[in-house]
């Protein structure tokens, strides 16, 4: 396997956990946080698969600047309306009757 | 020549309006979003105009080519998505000056959200690649999220922390596909995507996480929950423009792709899966949004069953003769047209049914029609298009489909049809049995400003204007369409 699929693979391993943490966590901060950890496994899956036996491709790269931009902000704002749902209701959890 | 040169408009003026607004004077921020909507419709229409007269084209952004650069496509579709987000969102934002004057908190950060909504999705029609339909995308929902955010009460707060949990993972899952489909292909041009796809493993895998996420994100039955509360528990301008266009604008991708890649690559079942989905959506929300009690909750779930409709697009196109290729592709675009128009004139009349009688409950609404005839008039002018009655746009988009499901043979569609209109007749007239119920003999109603009846009944009109006039905005919509100019 070359160095490129590891990273890939890893993308990969990477992305399940954190779509396992997003579906089973319900602490809105933990939720938060598995949803970076996947975001971290796309962009490895991204600039690893990609590369693999073309060897640098700029593309991906811009690509996942691009991504990791979006993250934060995505991020940012979870982090606002969390903390003004936290005042409002004091709950960290979503309420799940509707 | 103008309408060349407007492209890049159509980002830069939205983008640069939401920074100029968030740096100037809470204050001044209406002003200037009334000041910027003239110059983004001029934009708009002469970006459409130029396409009428001149035939779809491409265009470098700051002339860098693909694939560092970012290339945009203005075909019929395009350009008609632009002018219909110009001419809703400049009506929802006329509403939101005069419904948010007394919000203060709320109307100083509804306009810098809007112009980045706006830019989100102009950015969504005119993509090339499917790596700028990504950042669109983004753009779009981080801006609705935070739109849904704006009602500070603790319901709306969890309606857009849960819209926003659904449209990272939905995101995420379509970036997913999309690394996948670069690594096999090198290219994320859609032309480039269209000449090299082959049905191997990899780009089955990648298609299926694609679908997946943009389901997630348009709220397609089963994964609708997070629509409903968004919608519904939004200030009404906010939920006028997020039924009408933002849900809109992941479908759109969807559409996109699968003209590029599915009708290729997928097995054929995918297809008919998506369309049974659909008939789900349209029974589904159809009975919802009859068992509601909230005014707005009831709209919302007519969201919920009017996206249906669009997904019938699938089955009809896929492995059907051309001819029924394209009677699919047109009604699905009147219908997707006809909806954003209706929808947000539903949304925007019962907002001022409800300021009238002060309550959003059903109930509350017994004798209305003595006092507020003219909200009224626009609720059942919208409601017209949404039960498929001629001779509106929601009518003539069904009957397209129609015609497209008896020629292909696939009967069954028909059904949910059928079903479907009464389910919307059934929800529509139980507002207006309460409305023409016998009530007080004296007005205790609040009379809403004239801006806000005077909008909502211009978008429910053109709802059923363009039914009556449909031939003309279809021959539009297929310039540079797959189907040919025919």
């Amino acid at each position: 396997m070359s160095g490129a699929l590891v990273f890939a693979w890893s993308g990969v391993v990477l992305f399940s956990l954190g779509l396992f943490g997003f579906i089973v966590h319900r602490h809105l901060l933990r939720r938060l946080l598995a949803f970076n950890i996947m975001g971290s496994g796309a962009f490895l899956v991204l600039v690893g698969l990609a590369q693999d036996g073309r060897g640098i491709d700029p593309v991906p790269h811009a690509m996942v600047i691009t991504g990791i931009v979006v993250a934060v902000a995505s991020t940012a704002l979870a982090l606002v309306v969390f903390r003004r749902w936290y005042r409002a209701s004091g709950r960290t959890d979503l309420p799940e009757d509707t | 020549m103008i309408g060349f040169w407007s492209v890049p408009l159509l980002f830069a003026l939205p983008l640069a309006l939401g920074i100029v607004s968030l740096l100037a004077p809470p204050a001044w921020r209406a002003r200037l979003g009334l000041a910027g909507l003239l110059p983004l419709l001029a934009a708009s229409i002469a970006v459409f105009a130029h396409l009428v007269l001149d035939g779809p084209h491409t265009y470098a952004l700051g002339n860098w080519n693909a694939p560092l650069g970012i290339n945009l496509a203005v075909d019929g579709l395009a350009a008609g998505m632009v002018l219909l987000t110009a001419v809703v969102s400049s009506l929802c934002a006329i509403y939101a000056w005069v419904y948010l004057r007394d919000q203060p908190a709320s109307s100083s950060f509804f306009w810098p959200l809007l112009w980045f909504l706006w830019a989100g999705m102009n950015g969504i029609w005119l993509a090339e690649d499917i790596f700028n339909l990504y950042v669109g995308l983004e753009v779009m929902g981080l801006a609705a999220v935070g739109l849904v955010a704006l009602k500070a009460t603790p319901q709306a707060l969890a309606a857009a922390m849960r819209y926003l949990l659904a449209a990272l993972l939905g995101s995420l899952a379509y970036l997913l596909g999309v690394a996948l489909l670069y690594a096999s292909y090198g290219t994320l041009s859609m032309a480039g995507l269209q000449e090299a796809a082959t049905a191997d493993v990899t780009t089955q895998v990648a298609l299926a996480l694609i679908i997946l996420g943009l389901l997630l994100k348009t709220a397609l039955f089963p994964l609708h929950a997070w629509l409903p509360p968004a919608h519904g528990g939004a200030l009404t301008p906010v939920s006028a423009l997020l039924s009408a266009l933002v849900v809109k604008g992941s479908f759109y991708i969807l559409l996109r792709i699968w003209m590029v890649l599915g009708t290729e690559v997928t097995p054929f079942a995918t297809a008919q899966l998506l369309g049974i989905l659909g008939a789900g959506a349209v029974f589904y929300g159809g009975w919802m949004a009859w068992r509601q009690h909230h005014l707005k909750q009831l709209v919302a779930y007519s969201t919920v069953a009017q996206i249906g409709y669009l997904f019938l697009f699938f089955p009809l196109v896929t492995g059907t003769g051309p001819e029924a290729a394209r009677l699919a592709w047109d009604g699905t675009l009147m219908m997707l047209i006809a909806h954003a128009l209706a929808k947000a004139a539903l949304f925007l009349s019962a907002g001022n049914l409800i300021l009238a009688v002060g309550s959003a409950h059903i109930g509350h609404l017994v004798g209305i029609s003595r006092f507020r005839p003219m909200s009224l008039f626009s609720f059942g002018l919208a409601g017209v298009s949404l039960m498929g009655l001629p001779p509106s746009g929601g009518f003539t988009g069904k009957w397209l489909l129609l015609n497209s499901a008896i020629l292909s043979g696939q009967w069954w569609w028909l059904i949910v049809l059928f079903l479907g209109g009464l389910l919307s007749a059934a929800y529509i007239f139980k507002v207006f049995r309460m409305a023409f119920r016998e009530g007080p003999q004296v007005d205790h109603s609040v009379t809403p400003p004239l801006t806000l009846d005077v909008t909502a009944l211009m978008l429910a009109a053109s709802a059923i204007l363009i039914g009556l006039t449909a031939h003309l905005p279809l021959a539009w919509l297929r310039i540079g369409s797959p189907f040919g100019a025919g």
